[in-house]
């Protein structure tokens, strides 16, 4: 009974629905047959030489192997061709009561720069429009980053823009100058983020040698984590951003004094 | 003090009083002093034995000394007349031990200065390409030949010198028998070491005797913990990225499925005693917790709940109904804690002070031992042992480098730990009362030592 009301009530409310969608259809008008916007008045007894509304490649460099579009619009012309092998694009019959529309697009491959010319006539007379597609030399195949070389790798501007924040011993909490360091953090992180959008960065947290490996695997864990979350707090983007703890199994200096212990006592950054 | 060594050292005394019903002589030795007194003179070997006596002698020696049950006649005292075979022994009419012409007999080693009660003796020779020892073990408190023999048992083994090892492991291990003793001799430790470039799991003989590298990850592995019945080994490694938890076979030494919990560290593995559970530590929520999951990882259930670092369970091997742990909570530095097994009543076992970390249990379940800054700058750890139920504690190192993750021999009585006393850290067994020290490794530097059956 319920199942029946039910699905009566759905086909009720389908069929109203798509009864609703044909009255809307309905007093929609056709719109009025418009005439060609091509039909400027043009003098009937001159002919006049065929006009290149635009002839264009896009990109205008490409790296080798890849594509240019090439696009194009001629009126008025009895016949329009672009060399380079790409032959006759368009004839139209002479005399027509409208001038005739030439337009089109091909995609091109060249290997290297290579200038088009469209030549487009009729017997008015003959006009000419060149573009140039310029090929450069794809990077090396070996390494597809996305970044080209001349600029610094992602770790590399990592490793040059972003600093350590540092603990006290046996602590974890982000202190006064730890917050500046990951302040300065963020606001660096979040444009460098936006340069690569493909880079992560690890935050490793370290701890000094004066302590158990266990303990201080917890607490480098801690370390990272206090300062990924500090950075998520300032906006930085959070799965961008990972943590790695290596307690005091990986210090940056070995000596056995207070200066060293505090350069050990730290979250630092890596960029992958 | 005095009284947690004295308990700890008796322990492996009792079962030698049930092996003493059928033999009063050796429950009256024990019974007697502290110690049984134990002479061991040089065998002397024939053939191609004869270049291997070196390593079976000091091997037995070694053997029976580091077990901690016997005190060791001094080997200056003993007599001229060494017997090979129980046959070399002549009852004198009137015993004389100025007569130098006199067959050995049993007073020669009861009597001053050598004040003996055990002889451990016997000779060596080359059968078919082994070694054969031929071994006794004699108490020459009695009056008759007959009467004295304990043990007599013939050994063989390859006739070099891992062969030599093993004859006198052998014999040495039988003799502890007869105390209720086992020999350590079988027994193994695993450490780690960074010797090959890298730190890698290692494992040796007890005596530190064939090193053999048992990891090769090439990343960071440390921690090593050893099921009970020495079939697996639980690590954690770097080897993945984040530290995690690695299972392997002891028997094939490949990898054998663990199933982390997501977490950027994951560590510390320790066993049940049946082997089935593994309590380890988590940074699953945010902090490094204690957890525990099967021994292939499934099943995970967290046991501590609190805002603190917490690391290093170890599950009481004994009564399986406890769980000793460091955690930061509070706010302090790290301190020794228990808690029930199932994370309820939690108390903390140290004073508080210094830094308390590495606790171990022993094999049962009634003492740690752990290491403490208590009295020293931080990270300057001795190593101490504590009676769980009364919390009376006693240091036994002191003053010398870092001293760290002590481990009980399967004996209840020995310790091996990490020392950096020589310059590098290294790893080291002591007794637990502190004394008979003996350094292990050499090569490299090597840490986390772990003592397995």
């Amino acid at each position: 009974m319920t199942t029946n009301k039910a699905s009566a009530l759905t086909l009720a409310l389908c069929l109203s629905f798509f009864a609703a969608g044909c009255k809307k259809k309905v007093p929609a008008p056709p719109p009025p047959a418009a005439p060609p916007k091509a039909a400027a008045p043009t003098p009937k007894p001159v002919v006049a030489r065929p006009i290149v509304k635009f002839f264009t490649a896009e990109p205008s460099t490409i790296e080798r192997g890849q594509a240019s579009s090439l696009k194009w619009e001629v009126t008025g012309a009895e016949t329009a061709s672009i060399n380079q092998g790409l032959g006759v694009i368009g004839t139209a019959a002479a005399g027509g009561s409208t001038p005739a529309v030439i337009s089109g697009n091909r995609s091109v491959f060249p290997s290297n720069t290579t200038t088009y010319t469209l030549t487009a006539s009729n017997s008015g007379g003959t006009v000419t429009e060149a573009v140039t597609v310029n090929v450069t030399a794809p990077p090396p195949a070996a390494k597809a980053t996305p970044t080209p070389s001349p600029r610094a790798t992602f770790g590399e501007v990592i490793a040059r823009e972003i600093q350590d924040a540092l603990f006290d011993f046996d602590k974890s909490d982000i202190r006064e100058d730890a917050r500046n360091s990951l302040t300065q953090n963020s606001d660096k992180l979040k444009t460098i983020f936006r340069d690569y959008p493909n880079g992560t960065v690890t935050i490793e947290g370290h701890a000094d040698e004066r302590g158990s490996a266990e303990y201080n695997l917890g607490l480098g864990d801690r370390r990272a984590i206090a300062a990924r979350e500090f950075l998520v707090q300032l906006g930085v983007s959070a799965d961008r951003l990972r943590t790695l703890s290596y307690g005091k199994e990986r210090p940056q200096c070995t000596d056995n004094s207070e200066t060293c212990w505090q350069k050990n006592r730290r979250a630092h950054f890596t960029g992958q | 003090m005095k009284n947690i060594i004295f308990s700890l050292l008796t322990l492996a005394v009792v079962p030698v009083q049930a092996f003493a019903q059928q033999r009063p002589d050796i429950i009256g030795v024990i019974m007697g002093s502290q110690k049984a007194v134990i002479a061991v003179p040089d065998m002397r070997g024939a053939g191609r034995a004869s270049g291997l006596m070196d390593i079976v002698n000091g091997t037995l020696f070694r053997d029976l000394e580091d077990a901690a049950i016997f005190k060791m006649a001094p080997k200056s005292m003993y007599p001229t007349r060494v017997p090979q075979q129980p046959q070399e022994f002549r009852k004198p009419l009137q015993y004389d031990p100025t007569n130098r012409n006199a067959a050995p007999w049993l007073q020669d080693w009861s009597d001053p200065p050598v004040n003996s009660d055990y002889l451990a003796f016997g000779y060596a020779a080359e059968q078919d390409n082994q070694i054969v020892l031929f071994g006794w073990l004699f108490n020459v408190r009695q009056p008759e030949v007959a009467a004295a023999q304990v043990l007599g048992k013939i050994y063989f083994g390859p006739i070099d010198e891992t062969g030599a090892r093993k004859v006198a492991h052998e014999f040495a291990a039988d003799i502890l028998k007869q105390f209720g003793v086992e020999s350590l001799a079988g027994s193994k430790v695993y450490f780690v070491s960074n010797r090959s470039g890298s730190k890698e799991i290692w494992s040796m003989d007890y005596d530190g005797a064939s090193q053999k590298q048992i990891t090769s990850y090439k990343s960071i592995s440390t921690m090593p913990s050893v099921s009970p019945d020495g079939s697996r080994i639980a690590f954690t490694s770097w080897a993945m990225g984040q530290p995690q938890i690695l299972v392997h076979s002891l028997e094939t030494l490949r990898r054998i499925p663990f199933l982390n919990p997501r977490a950027g560290t994951n560590q510390n593995a320790s066993y049940t005693a049946d082997g089935k559970q593994i309590a380890f530590s988590s940074s699953a929520s945010g902090f490094s917790q204690i957890y525990m999951a099967n021994a292939d990882g499934s099943g995970v259930r967290r046991l501590s709940n609190s805002r603190a670092v917490e690391v290093e369970p170890k599950i009481n091997p004994k009564t399986g109904n406890e769980i000793v742990f460091v955690s930061g909570r509070g706010g302090g530095s790290p301190q020794v804690y228990r808690m029930n097994s199932d994370g309820a009543d939690v108390q903390r076992l140290t004073t508080g002070e210094g830094q308390a970390t590495n606790p171990s249990w022993n094999p049962q379940g009634t003492h740690i031992a752990f290491a403490w800054t208590r009295g020293y700058d931080p990270g300057n750890f001795n190593i101490f042992v504590m009676d769980v139920n009364t919390r009376e504690f006693v240091q036994l190192t002191s003053g010398a480098g870092r001293n760290e993750n002590p481990v009980w021999a399967p004996d209840g009585k020995h310790i091996v730990f990490s020392s950096d006393r020589g310059g590098r850290g290294q790893i080291w067994t002591m007794l637990a009362d502190g004394t008979q020290l003996r350094q292990l490794t050499s090569a490299g530097i090597n840490e986390k030592p772990a003592w397995s059956k």
